[in-house]
Order: structure tokens, then C-alpha cells, then sequence
């Protein structure tokens, strides 16, 4: 029985199915931190100023199209195989959801909401740090949370990129059992589904309250 | 720059609870790209404490002169002064905090509680916590909300509360000038007038210079002590008082643009004890109504009693009459 | 299982001469081994094709569906969701057993991946029509099938098409995983000279696979301009 022995495998290697889902975390975690890092300052930058706006969208749109095995083998070619290899893939992978997600936040707050808080008074980065980055709170972490999904989803081709201490060990090496391939197919969806709710809560958590409120008329 | 904090604004410490005048001179404003100006040769000067109200047809300029006044947008040429000292040499952020402004989207913070929007500008201007809640539960009476709305977000409030809202979050810094950009053009028109005589009210607590750009007449007439109109291009047409505009249109356009029906508009903003002859008598059976009554509804009671006289009673007694001729005079036309 | 991980690796130079083993990139050799890239891009083009053609198939009806009994949403999006996020090469090598070597593997795994932006884009389109739209066509005169096919669907277009764009770059993306398992597409180079020494092999299957992604993409993209005019108009009146 296939699962029965995908069970076996799990429950007679503790410290090598632990160390692969820790460096998949890991992993991912780096490439959604530097994603971030990047595409929230430029996003809101964007959004902001409303400059740049159609290069940043068709810039996001050229880098979603890029497939993921396709800069990891031109990434061998440029820089070689190793941790570096995958994160930038995993970066190009999660950055255009979050640059998007943010400059979209950021640009559709209310025109009138933002000439409002001109008139009254208040700066440019305390529009942003105050009006607009607040607002943009729910589509940013949707912007995180769909990415992050997908760049756990895809972390185990660091088995291709000459990174193998991560669930590729396995899901990249097809001529291992199917049942090790069952094992760690299964540990990747339930990884990805168990970050996604987590980061549900972050987003629940962090979204300013009156944003969650439905209008009760439309005024 | 300075510390926001520790600023007072350029037109406040020293004035702020005192009224300043607002005078255009020469202004002139051309958008980039475009050949004919929004504001063409603006000059007029608001007295202190009183209330002017921007009329003109759709795209003759009126938002254009209001955001020259907070430099929302910079004049072409010209300038403008409020208490004597032209804007243009303030700090932007400064000068904007001491000028409340309202427009009709609101705009209001969606993410911030009431209480939090209304305290924006005090936040800024680094008040303390008792200050700014103190003052948030004053302008909420002001505005004749309850104060636990101070807890609740914009989205639970109906477009008229939403309103107030914005009107109270333009005074929590109690800035010397106010701009209104036809604050309540969204509203239906029973909430309209609700507010429309709520502001009145307040005005009179709270004397401020105010720039109120509507496109409505009447409303202008209710709120303005004067009225300017503009014409297509940004050009004044015309500037005084609502009697005076009714009363003595310079040309066709203001004549149109008051209405076909501007001698009964003049009667409303006078009442028959102003021109009742407390000599005269009534005749027995004439109509009668009290001193308050605005000449329109005057003429009106006449004309439903079929009579000539009309009867002025102060307190309940007689106090004199008026002629119907005398009404039509008043009228003017 | 017949896997092709394996590559040469000593550098396979084919007749040409010109080429140093350390070159990033070799144009010599790209021209001389342009059949076997050709033949790879035709076949990627139409694993990509099929996969999202079914997807379409699948995803339109089922939204629809649940448009009209909302019953039937959550179910969809909760299978549809759970296809997204296996990792798409455990889905492609778990289904060997079931499905064997080949084509019909590969689609079964790349339709599964269209399932979900289609359908709830679809769903979302179909949604965003105004009800007083809707109220206003049924009081003229046309009869639900006809509200459908010529005004519902209409409006819900740009959405489908936003939908379609990121299935159809994300599938070209996905397809060159494909050749883990058979030999389809542009993947298959990209596996065959990994382990080389002599990289413009990887390069020219890697850049050729960019380039399908963005000219798809923006083909997509023309599509539809053209099949939304009123989006444009609208885009272009404000
Ligand atoms: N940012 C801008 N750039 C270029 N032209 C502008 C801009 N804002 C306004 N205009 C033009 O300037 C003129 C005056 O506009 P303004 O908004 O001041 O009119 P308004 O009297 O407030 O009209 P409405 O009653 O419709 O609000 C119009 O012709 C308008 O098209
Ligand atoms: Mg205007």
C-alpha cells in the first residue's frame, strides 16, 4: 500500500522530513521577505505618486509571465546552482502579486478621501503613512498571502536549482519510490494551506477595523 | 522645515477664534495645456467673520478659486491674502491646517474611528489626549450628534451624519477660515436644509470667514451675506449682497443665472414688519400676519384673500399694514 | 520510469566550431540545434493550448452553474483550490500510477491548475453585473437565455479574460515542468543541459520559454481589446 508505506517513510525519517520542511519554510520565508522588502515601498511609491504607474503594472505583468524553471536554468547559467538561484525565482514569483496588490491599494483610496486630508493639512508621507497605507492593509496582505502560497507551492524546485534541503529533495527526484513522492506531495499542500490560514489571521489581525464594516447606506 | 508639532499655524497662534479677511487680487489661473483661464482677473474681498458664496454655471471656475485659497492649486498670476499676509508665502502644510475645508465627496478616513477623524488635524498639531477627546466631543454637540458616535466608523453613518462629520473635522483646530466646495450638494433636500440651517446656527457661535461654492442659488442666497457670480472663463459677473443681485442684475447672464423668479426670491429675504408703516391702519377683514413674516409669504396671503392691505401684528397686536403696490415695489425688477 | 535527468556531460558542440565551453551564450550552436527548439516550442505551445482549452471547457459551465445555485460554489472552489496548491510536479508524478507516461498525465495536472482563477474569475464577472442591468434587459422584452448569452456574459468578459491571461502564462510556466515526466516542450532542453558545463542550452530553452510566456501574454492581452471595446471606451473616456 502506497500510503501505508508514504506513512513509514515519514515515521522512520523524523529528522529528515522536519529538516526539509524547515528549510522549505525557510526558504520561503526569505524569498516572501525580500518580495515584500521590495514590492511595498515601490508600490506604494507608485500608488502614491501615480507616476510610473503603467510601467510598474506591465513591469509586474512581464515578470508573472515568467516561468519559474526558465530563470532558475538562466539563473545556472548566470550565477549558478544554490540557495541564491531559487530565492530569486521565489522572488520574482511572489513580487508582482505584492507590487500590484499594494499600488492598487495605495492608488484607489478615494480621490475625495485624499484631497480631503490635503486640504487639511497634511503631508504627502503622512497621506501615505496614515490614509492611503492603512487602506491599502487588506489588499496588501492578500497581495502576501496568495503569494506566499504560491512560492511554497513552488519552493521544492530548489531540487532543480542545486538547493536540496527542502521538500525538492524528494518531489524533484523522480526516481525515488512513490511513496516518498505521496509523503512529500502531501506535507507541500498541507504546508501551503496551513500558511495561508495563518496568515488569514495576520490579515484579520491587522486590518484596521472600519475598513471590515459594510456601508450601511450608500452615501 | 519645522516641527508640525510644535507649530502653530501661520495665520493662528495669534488670531486663531479670530475671523480674517480673504481678498483676490487679480488672480488669475490658466491650467497647463489649456488656452482659455479657469480664473480670469479675480479680485473681491471677504470681510472678516462673513460668509461668501461662489455661484456660477458648471465649469465656471468655482472649485479652481476656492482650491487657490489653500493651494490645493497655485495661481498663474496674482495672489491672495488672508488678514493682509498673501498665502503664497506660508508654508503649505501650515497654512492648510489653519483653513477648514469641506468638500462633497466628505472623504472622510474610512479606517479611523469618528472620534479619530475629527482628531486628525489636533493630532498633528501634537494636542494632547484629554484636549483632542474633549474637543471631538464639543464638535460632535456642535454638529447635534451624539458623542458616543466618536466610537463608531464612517461606514455606519448615513450620508448626512457623514457630512456633519466632515464639517466637524474642518473645525476641530478651529481654523479662522473655512472653504466649502459645495459641502452639501449629495444630500437629499430635507437633510440639506436640516444642515443648511444647522450651519447658519453655528455660524453665528462661531464667526469665520467662509468661501462656500455651490451651484445652487438658493442655497446661496440662505447662506450668503454675498453672493459673487462667475461666468464661463472664471470671470466675476457680479459681487454683493443677495438683495443687490436680485434686486439689480448687471446684465442678462446674472439675470438668468438669479432666475426668472428673482423678485419673489428678493421678497423672501425681507419680512413685512421691515416695510409695514406702523402709521397706518387696516382695513376690517384685511389678512393679517406677524412682523417675521418674509414679504413672499406676505404677498402670498394677500393674493389667496384677494385683498389689497395686509395687516402687521407684533406680539398678537396690530403694528401697521402693508399695500399689495408696496410688496410689488419691493420686489423690484 | 524513463526519465531523460541524465544529460551529457561533455558539451554536445553538434558540427559547430565557433563555440568556447565557457561562453554565456553560443549563437553558432543556438542555430545549429534550432530543430530541436523549434520542435520543443510547437509542442509546448499546444500542451498549453490544450490544457487551457479544457480548463475553459470545464470552468465556464461549472461557473455558470454555480451563478445560478450558489449551493455549488463552495464545494468548486474548495476542489479547485486544493488542485492549485499541490506542487505541480507531486500531482504530475503521482498520477503516473494511475494515468502512466504521457500526454494525458500532463493535461489531466495542467487542467487541474486552470480550474480555479477561471472559475472564479468567471464567477466574479458574472456577479459584477448591476442587478438594474439585468431588470432592465428582462423588462424590454428578452428572455432569460437571451440576458445570458447577450448581456450577462458581455459584461462578465473582462473578468473571464483577466482570469484567462494569468491561466495562460502561469500554464506555459507550469508546462515546462511537464518534461519531468514525458518528453513535451520546452522543459525537456532545460533538464537535458542542467547539468552541462556548456550553458547555452539552458539559456536558449530558458529565454525561448520567457518569450512564449510574453507573447502569449500579450496576444491575450489583444484578444481582449477586442473582444471588450466598451472597456477601452470606458478607460479612455475618464
Ligand atoms: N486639474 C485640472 N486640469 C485642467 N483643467 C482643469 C482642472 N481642474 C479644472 N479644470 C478646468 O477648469 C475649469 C473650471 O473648473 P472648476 O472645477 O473650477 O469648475 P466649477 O465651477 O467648480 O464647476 P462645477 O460646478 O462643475 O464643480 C473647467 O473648464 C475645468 O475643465
Ligand atoms: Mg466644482
Amino acid at each position: 500500500m502506497v500510503l501505508v508505506d508514504a506513512w513509514r517513510f515519514v515515521a522512520d525519517n523524523p529528522a529528515r522530513v522536519l529538516g526539509d520542511i524547515a528549510g522549505q519554510l525557510v526558504l520561503s520565508l526569505v524569498s516572501v521577505v525580500i518580495a515584500i522588502a521590495i514590492a511595498v515601498p515601490l508600490g506604494a511609491a507608485i500608488g502614491h505618486t501615480r507616476r510610473f504607474a503603467l510601467l510598474a503594472v506591465n513591469g509586474a505583468n512581464v515578470l508573472r509571465a515568467l516561468p519559474t524553471l526558465a530563470i532558475i536554468a538562466i539563473g545556472i547559467g548566470l550565477y549558478g546552482v544554490g540557495f541564491i538561484n531559487i530565492m530569486v525565482a521565489l522572488v520574482i514569483l511572489a513580487l508582482p502579486l505584492i507590487l500590484t496588490n499594494t499600488y492598487v491599494g495605495v492608488a484607489e483610496v478615494e480621490p475625495g478621501t485624499v484631497e480631503a486630508a490635503r486640504g487639511m493639512g497634511m503631508t504627502g508621507w503622512q497621506i501615505l503613512t496614515q490614509v492611503e497605507l492603512p487602506h491599502a492593509v487588506p489588499l496588501i496582505m492578500a497581495g502576501i498571502r496568495t503569494g506566499t502560497v504560491f512560492v511554497i507551492a513552488t519552493a521544492y524546485l530548489a531540487g532543480t536549482a542545486g538547493y536540496p534541503h527542502t521538500l525538492g529533495s524528494v518531489i524533484t527526484n523522480p526516481t525515488l519510490p512513490v511513496s516518498q513522492l505521496l509523503a512529500y506531495t502531501v506535507i507541500a499542500v498541507l504546508l501551503a494551506f496551513a500558511v495561508d490560514g495563518l496568515l488569514l489571521i495576520v490579515q484579520r489581525a491587522v486590518t484596521p477595523a472600519g475598513m471590515k464594516i459594510v456601508p450601511v447606506t450608500a452615501a | 522645515m519645522t516641527d508640525p508639532a510644535t507649530q502653530e499655524g501661520p495665520v493662528g497662534a495669534s488670531h486663531r477664534g479670530e475671523a480674517l479677511a480673504i481678498e483676490f487680487r487679480h488672480v488669475t489661473k490658466r491650467y497647463p495645456g489649456q488656452d482659455a483661464p479657469a480664473i480670469d482677473d479675480l479680485s473681491l474681498t471677504v470681510p472678516p467673520g462673513e460668509t461668501c458664496c461662489l455661484v456660477g454655471p458648471s465649469g465656471g471656475g468655482k472649485t479652481t478659486a476656492m482650491k487657490l485659497v489653500n493651494r490645493l492649486i497655485e495661481p498663474t498670476s496674482g495672489d491672495i491674502l488672508i488678514g493682509g499676509r498673501s498665502v503664497l508665502t506660508y508654508d503649505v502644510t501650515t497654512l492648510r491646517r489653519d483653513i477648514g475645508y469641506v468638500i462633497q465627496q466628505v472623504g472622510l478616513f474610512p479606517h479611523m474611528t469618528i472620534g479619530a477623524n475629527i482628531g486628525t488635524i489636533p493630532r498633528l498639531l501634537g494636542w494632547d489626549k484629554e484636549r483632542i477627546a474633549e474637543r471631538t466631543g464639543r464638535l460632535l454637540d456642535l454638529v447635534r450628534l451624539d458623542r458616543s458616535y466618536a466610537k463608531r466608523y464612517p461606514a455606519q453613518l448615513s450620508g448626512g451624519q457623514q457630512q456633519r462629520i466632515g464639517l466637524a473635522r474642518a473645525l476641530a483646530a478651529d481654523p479662522p477660515v473655512m472653504l466649502m466646495d459645495e459641502p452639501f450638494g449629495a444630500l437629499d433636500p430635507i437633510t440639506r436644509a436640516e444642515i443648511q440651517d444647522e450651519f447658519l446656527s453655528l455660524e453665528n457661535e462661531i464667526r469665520k470667514t467662509v468661501i462656500f461654492v455651490t451651484h445652487d442659488i438658493d442655497e446661496a442666497i440662505k447662506m450668503g451675506d454675498k453672493i459673487a457670480v462667475l461666468r464661463p472663463g472664471g470671470r466675476l459677473a457680479q459681487y454683493g449682497s443677495a438683495d443687490e443681485l436680485l434686486g439689480d442684475p448687471v446684465d442678462d447672464f446674472v439675470a438668468d443665472f438669479v432666475g426668472a423668479d428673482r423678485g419673489l426670491k428678493r421678497l423672501s429675504l425681507r419680512s413685512v414688519g421691515e416695510l409695514a408703516d406702523p402709521g397706518r391702519e387696516a382695513p376690517p377683514g384685511a389678512p393679517s400676519v406677524s412682523a417675521g413674516t418674509s414679504l413672499r409669504v406676505g404677498l402670498s396671503v394677500l393674493l389667496a384673500a384677494n385683498a389689497e392691505v395686509l395687516e402687521v401684528t407684533k406680539e398678537g397686536r396690530p403694528a401697521g399694514a402693508v399695500t399689495l403696490a408696496e410688496i410689488r415695489e419691493a420686489a423690484g425688477s | 520510469m524513463s526519465l531523460r535527468l541524465q544529460g551529457p556531460v561533455i558539451p554536445d558542440f553538434g558540427n559547430t566550431s565557433g563555440c568556447k565551453a565557457n561562453e554565456t551564450f553560443c549563437w553558432d550552436w543556438f542555430a545549429d540545434h534550432w530543430d530541436r527548439f523549434a520542435a520543443e516550442l510547437v509542442q509546448h505551445v499546444y500542451v498549453s493550448a490544450i490544457a487551457i482549452v479544457i480548463g475553459l471547457v470545464i470552468a465556464l459551465p461549472a461557473a455558470l452553474v454555480a451563478y445560478r445555485l450558489p449551493r455549488f460554489e463552495t464545494p468548486a472552489v474548495v476542489f479547485s483550490t486544493i488542485l492549485y496548491t499541490i506542487p505541480v510536479l507531486g500531482f504530475f508524478l503521482l498520477m503516473i500510477p494511475v494515468t502512466g507516461i504521457g500526454l494525458f498525465t500532463i493535461e489531466i495536472a495542467l487542467v487541474g491548475y486552470t480550474l480555479l482563477l477561471l472559475f472564479r474569475n468567471t464567477l466574479t464577472g458574472l456577479r459584477s453585473v448591476p442587478p438594474e442591468v439585468r431588470a432592465a434587459a428582462l423588462g424590454m422584452g428578452l428572455t432569460p437565455g437571451q440576458i445570458l448569452v447577450r448581456i450577462t456574459f458581455p459584461l462578465a468578459l473582462p473578468a473571464v479574460m483577466a482570469g484567462l491571461r494569468v491561466v495562460t502564462v502561469t500554464t506555459i510556466s507550469l508546462a515546462t515542468l511537464a518534461a519531468y515526466i514525458a518528453p513535451y516542450g520546452l522543459g525537456q532542453s532545460i533538464l537535458f543541459y542542467i547539468g552541462n558545463t556548456f550553458i547555452s542550452g539552458l539559456i536558449s530553452a530558458g529565454v525561448l520559454a520567457i518569450l512564449l510566456a510574453l507573447v502569449a501574454d500579450a496576444l491575450i492581452v489583444g484578444l481582449t481589446r477586442l473582444v471588450t471595446p466598451w472597456a477601452r471606451a470606458r478607460r479612455g473616456g475618464a
